[in-house]
């Protein structure tokens, strides 16, 4: 699974109507480590800009990502 | 004639625009604009009419009835009969969506008794209006018609909020982003999120351009919110994505625009009071934000502005108002330093300093912006030349600005995807 940085993120309170049982939730896009950049979810704690994430899971063709170990 | 003009057109495109060499991906913040316009081979073009509708909530007027009204003020606000326009550009997002109605253009300009000529819709997201506004100028600078009409409008409100957001999310990336479970306010929160990161930005930074913008919609009978809020207000808004609460976040409204173009050597058959189009530029970027460089910048309003300050040949800093494309509170704070009001990552302090307020060097958005007057989606590029033209007639009431001889109107297109930079002067 893919790795990488946090490029930014944000915490959504307000969602869209097929997301609004999920709110609030956090989206992010992330720096890959092989280069490139992708926008997916944020589970478990959540993560701040530089932090380390790593994919934890794909679902509906959206990458979720996790806060990784130092 | 058809055919001189269809000459004339070509010969415009071929000689007097010429396309520059391929951006350099990496090169994309400062680099030179992809076109260089000879101003011999245009004509002079001027607007020669302004009409809008008050912006709100209107739960008994639809679609049709907003653009009807505004188009009729506009026609009212010349020496000009609907059989004189020659061609029809509408501005509009979703009216498919949002009013269940497709085919718009002529369904609007028929209703106006703009008839048999040619009557075309323009979708750019929330740079619909300035891509119509664009594009007839265009027709007439390019010498395919004279009398050249502009309707934007969008009818919103008929919709609950969560779907709004969908239908929104439509100017996105569909396959990516907005899978993901963004929404516009998402993408322009992560952007400010970036922003804050780089550059010191504070939430109180975005407080005061809200602050502001309401402060000045408060003045403006034609306004959508007319109150005033403090900064303690701003900052204590209802979360609707991080840093983003409430009051950082544009209206949704109903609401129509209307402007008319011809060439300024026939305006003052039609008014006492033409304005002239001193540059106008229209460019593009990448529609998912991640495949952007640089989130804190817009590359497209960059562009736009490069061409439209060359064209209009003027600086920056000779600018004495702005009509900018506040859709989110950080928006305007970029938008100042793509324009070059404010260097690059002092946009927040350059509001906070009070340089944007009414009484400011700069006033922008002195009619309360999108934020404050309303956001009607397709109309609100048109608007915003609308009220640049009032501000550069003096015809202001009490949102005129002192200095008024030179304006210009920003307007974006989902996260900077699309952005038309007008510069209006007056004559």
């Amino acid at each position: 699974m893919r790795t990488g940085v946090v490029y930014t993120e944000t915490v959504i309170y307000s969602a869209p109507e097929a997301f609004m049982k999920d709110a609030p939730y956090q989206t992010v896009i992330v720096s890959l480590n092989g280069g490139g950049r992708v926008t997916g979810r944020v589970i478990g704690e959540r993560v701040a800009i530089d932090e380390r994430v790593a994919e934890v899971a794909e679902r509906d063709g959206v990458p979720y990502f996790r806060k990784a170990l130092a | 004639l058809v055919n001189r003009a269809a000459i004339r057109f070509c010969c415009a495109k071929r000689y007097g625009i010429t396309a520059a060499l391929e951006r350099p991906e990496s090169a994309c913040i400062e680099a030179a604009p992809r076109y260089v316009v000879d101003n011999e081979a245009m004509r002079p073009v001027a607007v020669v009419a302004v009409g809008k509708t008050p912006f709100g909530a209107f739960p008994d007027r639809g679609l049709l009835s907003l653009a009807v009204e505004a188009g009729g003020n506009c026609l009212g606000n010349a020496r000009l009969l609907p059989a004189q326009v020659q061609s029809f550009y509408l501005g509009n997002f979703a009216g498919p969506s949002f009013a269940g109605q497709n085919h718009l253009a002529p369904y609007v300009s028929m209703a106006l008794g703009i008839r048999d000529v040619p009557s075309t819709r323009i979708e750019a997201a929330c740079a619909s209006g300035g891509s119509a506004f664009f594009h007839a100028w265009a027709e007439v600078a390019a010498g395919i018609q004279d009398v050249v009409m502009v309707v934007g409008v969008e009818k919103m409100t008929s919709q609950p909020t969560p779907r709004v957001s969908e239908i929104l999310a439509g100017a996105g990336d569909c396959s990516g982003e907005m899978r993901a479970g963004n929404t516009f306010a998402s993408l322009f929160a992560m952007i400010a999120r970036r922003h804050m990161h780089m550059f010191g930005t504070r939430r109180e930074h975005l407080a005061a351009v809200a602050v502001k913008n309401h402060a000045n919609g408060a003045l403006n009978p034609m306004a959508h919110m007319r109150k005033v809020i403090t900064i303690e207000q701003a900052l204590n808004g209802k979360p609707i994505a991080d840093p983003l609460t409430l009051y950082d976040c544009s209206l949704v409204s109903d609401g129509a625009a209307a402007v008319i173009l011809a060439p300024l050597e026939r305006a003052a058959e039609f008014t006492d009071k033409p304005v002239r189009v001193l540059g106008v530029a229209q460019a593009s970027d990448y529609v998912a934000l991640e495949r952007k460089e640089d989130i804190t910048t817009f590359p497209a309003v960059r562009r736009a502005a490069a061409q439209a300050y060359r064209m209009a040949g003027v600086e920056a800093a000779e600018i004495q108002l702005a009509e900018l494309h506040d859709c989110f509170t950080i928006a305007e704070i970029v938008a100042t330093e793509d324009l070059g009001f404010a260097k690059r990552g002092e946009g927040g302090p350059y509001a906070f300093a009070g340089c944007t307020a009414l009484g400011g060097a700069r006033p922008v958005n002195a009619g309360g912006g999108l934020k404050s007057k309303g956001h009607p989606v397709g109309a609100t590029g048109v608007a915003q030349i609308c009220d640049l033209v009032m501000q550069l007639r003096g015809e202001a009431g009490a949102i005129q600005v002192p200095r008024h001889s030179l304006g210009l109107a920003q307007n974006l297109g989902g996260s900077g995807a699309t952005a038309v930079v007008s510069i209006l002067g007056a004559v």
